[in-house]
């Protein structure tokens, strides 16, 4: 059963996506990053459904547990797709999104097959194995290409603070969320990884809601002095 | 495999946190500090590392504002990074040094700044009070 430290982080996290969705509103910045707002307002739905599954079924149902990995794939799978959107914003004026969304497409399928022969490999619990292997391998993926598009981002001279920020954090997600994912591979006993994980989890929604609302849409900045390696 | 794995999205972790903390600190550096803020905390023309600490205290002396909290402990973790790195790998990496001290100069720079916003929200709050 989780402890109230869980519940409360999972209530912290609940109140952040519903913030980043306001401060969207706010700001008039929904439209323009509809993919991420729409992937927060899905996480919303999922928090609510999730709890719902919990209360009526218990921690350890195969219901719950059916509904979690499901919607965890679901939500890498949008996460994916929210990316994808970021790389449209910075490639916007170089007219190449056919290609990314071909790629895009292709990656994503290429991932799930992958998974797929993991699971039918290894696993005699085909739907939760897939869903959990999926959401693990997209998490890598969507590293490496959020790792690709801030090397865009740099080569690009890409000025926007909001869609810098924005990148960042979602490079902070993805790793944060791989590492988790390999320390688990690594030491399966590992039982506090299950704290690391929702604090990691908070910090998307609280790195967005702050982008929306701080940062102005015109606001400029020089991505070069945000290298760790001077350039 | 999972190591490797584990190695690379820690790297990566790494160096989006440092670039996201920079991101931060970037908006706040072209701000200047006004002679008032300049006498309180000391800092005379470019802020060092050791000046982090005490403003920090004299931010928690201030009346919080919410929407900066985030912010200052984000800067305030990779400080403690920055310290890490100076106190480790900087012995064995010499020129990581001069890069850590600028850091740590532009971590006190942002807090100095954070502050100045502190002094001016607080005036504000006096100000409705004593018009209300």
């Amino acid at each position: 059963m989780p402890g109230s430290f869980i519940y409360w982080l999972w209530t912290l996290e609940t109140i952040l996506e519903v913030a980043v969705i306001v401060c969207a509103l706010a700001k008039h910045s929904f439209r323009r990053y509809l993919c991420l707002n729409l992937y927060m307002l899905l996480s919303l739905i999922v928090s609510i459904g999730r709890y719902q599954f919990l209360s009526h079924y218990g921690w350890y149902s195969s219901e719950y547990a059916y509904f979690y990995f499901c919607s965890d794939a679901v939500l890498t799978i949008f996460l994916y797709l929210a990316l994808i959107n970021l790389y449209l914003h910075v490639f916007d004026e170089m007219k190449v999104e056919k290609y990314v969304r071909l790629t895009a497409v292709m990656l994503l399928t290429g991932t799930a097959l992958f998974s797929y022969g993991v699971v039918q490999q290894s696993s005699q619990r085909m739907l939760t194995g897939f869903f959990y292997e999926l959401s693990q391998n997209l998490y890598f993926v969507g590293l490496v290409l959020t790792y690709v598009l801030w090397g865009a981002i740099l080569k690009l001279r890409e000025t926007r603070t909001q869609l810098i920020q924005v990148v960042l954090s979602l490079g902070i997600y993805f790793s944060a969320f791989a590492a988790t994912f390999a320390l688990r591979n690594i030491y399966p006993n590992f039982e506090s990884l299950g704290y690391v994980v929702p604090v990691f989890a908070c910090l998307l929604p609280l790195a967005w809601a702050y982008a929306f609302w701080r940062l102005p849409v015109d606001a400029r900045m020089a991505p070069s002095r945000l290298a760790v390696v001077p350039r | 495999m999972a190591t490797l794995i584990f190695l690379f999205s820690a790297a990566a972790l790494l160096q989006f946190f440092i670039s996201y903390c920079r991101s931060l600190i970037a908006a706040s550096i072209k701000q200047p500090l006004s002679a008032e803020v300049r006498d309180v905390t000391g800092i005379a023309s470019a802020a060092s590392g050791d000046d982090f600490a005490r403003v920090i205290q004299l931010l928690q002396l201030c009346p919080e504002r919410p929407e900066d909290q985030s912010e200052i402990r984000a800067i305030g973790a990779y400080f403690r990074l920055l310290n890490f790195v100076r106190a480790t790998l900087a012995r064995i990496i010499p020129a990581l040094v001069a890069w850590t001290e600028m850091e740590r100069g532009q971590c006190a720079y942002f807090a100095a700044v954070a502050l100045e916003r502190r002094i001016a929200f607080s005036r504000d709050m006096l100000s409705q009070q004593l018009d209300a």
